[in-house]
């Protein structure tokens, strides 16, 4: 029972992470949680969906389809990620100051709620299709140990929702004034550390080896492995051992992210623009 | 004129070298040992062997009932199995050393990759 809480605990862990930094980011916006949860459950649909299909989708791409899959929905992630700070660059302060009508900043709330439903979607998808595999396993297994295990995975899960509380209120305690630009910066690392992750993926499908060398080991000071390394590797994207590439694109998206809010936070508020 | 063009031509030529050995593409990749290993539970053999400084591809097959993931920490692999499936998985050119993988839904079945 135990093993089995803490694999299931070890996959919804980055989800539960990630799900908290989307609810602390959109605290003042109306009917965030119908569309967070509506992200969560397209998410958790999409896993069992992913799971039902694994055997057809790593047969995708001469076997490199789980691969090539994975770095396709990270990089979606990077690009809602990437779009709602830019789109909070250019509208946050309007909403902050009421210049809007009401109704108008719902309804452009939304287009940035959709981005962030996106990413919980794609977090708890990722995370969630290997728990829905493992107990798809348990349940086919026998009987008596199934139950056990059943509930240890059932533990996992309520653990993670708990690391998603505690992200979240974590996050409540900066106080307001700060805690845009700490979002702000907190998404714009999560999303170079997905497009890092997202290289990985692709190195591993062998799709991508320019610059494939690892070019540090940091795994005797901070092991991916370990409680912070795992905190750190959702949340920042550290790699004990990164590529060349990994390292390029991981400053790339943090360079882009700068200079697309800086052009378009310092464009004068024009109606209906969309910033992408 | 002629010379203008000479140089047009070794650009191209040289852009062409660049292009050539940018891999991009599986087709470039560097000759990999293959290897092979079958799960029923535990992996057999446990021990794999491969030279030091060239990439690895471990075909896995996994013949129980269940799906596995196929994880090393060290080697940076993770990768599900369909129950009764096979993959291959790609290990980038790794320093000699002992590696070990297992499966991460059954930590118990544990095997090692020397590398020599």
């Amino acid at each position: 029972m135990l093993a089995a809480l803490i694999i299931v605990f070890r996959e919804v862990f980055e989800a539960g992470l990630i799900v908290g930094i989307v609810l602390a980011v959109t605290r003042m916006v109306p009917h965030r949680h119908r569309w967070i949860a509506g992200g969560v459950l397209a998410g958790v649909v999409g896993a069992c969906v992913v799971a039902a299909f694994a055997g057809a989708l790593s047969q995708l791409f001469e076997g490199m389809g789980q691969e090539l899959f994975n770095a396709a929905i990270l990089g979606i992630a990077v690009i809602m990620l990437t779009w709602h700070n830019v789109w909070m660059a250019r509208h946050g302060k309007e909403m902050a100051g009421e210049l809007r009508a009401v109704g108008q900043a719902v309804a452009e709330g939304s287009k940035s709620l959709l981005a962030l439903a996106v990413v919980v979607g794609v977090a708890v998808l990722r995370e969630g299709s290997e728990v829905a595999l493992f107990l798809y396993g348990v349940a086919a297994s026998d009987g008596g140990t199934a139950m056990s295990l059943f509930l240890g995975g059932l533990l996992g899960l309520v653990l993670g929702g708990a690391v998603c509380l505690l992200t979240y209120f974590g996050l409540l305690r900066i106080p307001p004034r700060a805690l845009f630009t700490t979002t702000t910066v907190l998404i714009t690392l999560l999303a170079a550390g997905m497009a890092a992750q997202a290289v990985s993926f692709l190195e591993r499908a062998n799709w991508l080896t320019a610059l494939d060398t690892v070019v540090w080991d940091t795994s005797w000071l901070l092991s991916e492995d370990s409680i912070l390394g795992r905190t750190l590797h959702t949340l920042i994207g550290y790699t004990d051992q990164p590529t060349g590439m990994q390292l390029v694109i991981y400053a790339a998206v943090v360079l882009v992210t700068i200079a697309l809010m800086r052009l378009v936070g310092s464009e004068p508020p024009r109606h209906a623009v969309a910033a992408g | 004129m002629f010379a203008s063009l000479t140089s047009i031509r070794t650009f191209a030529l040289a852009a062409l070298c660049v292009a050539a050995t940018l891999p991009l593409s599986t087709a470039n990749a560097q000759q990999a040992t293959e290897l092979q290993i079958t799960y029923d539970g535990a992996f057999l053999p446990s021990e794999l062997r491969a030279p030091a400084g060239k990439p690895v591809t471990v075909k896995v097959k996994n013949n129980t009932a269940k799906a596995m993931e196929f994880e090393s920490k060290t080697l940076k692999v993770e990768k599900v199995i369909p129950s009764k499936g096979e993959a291959v998985v790609n290990v980038r050119a790794q320093k000699a050393g002992r590696y070990e993988f297992f499966d991460e839904f059954n930590e118990k079945a544990r095997g090692t990759l020397v590398v020599e």
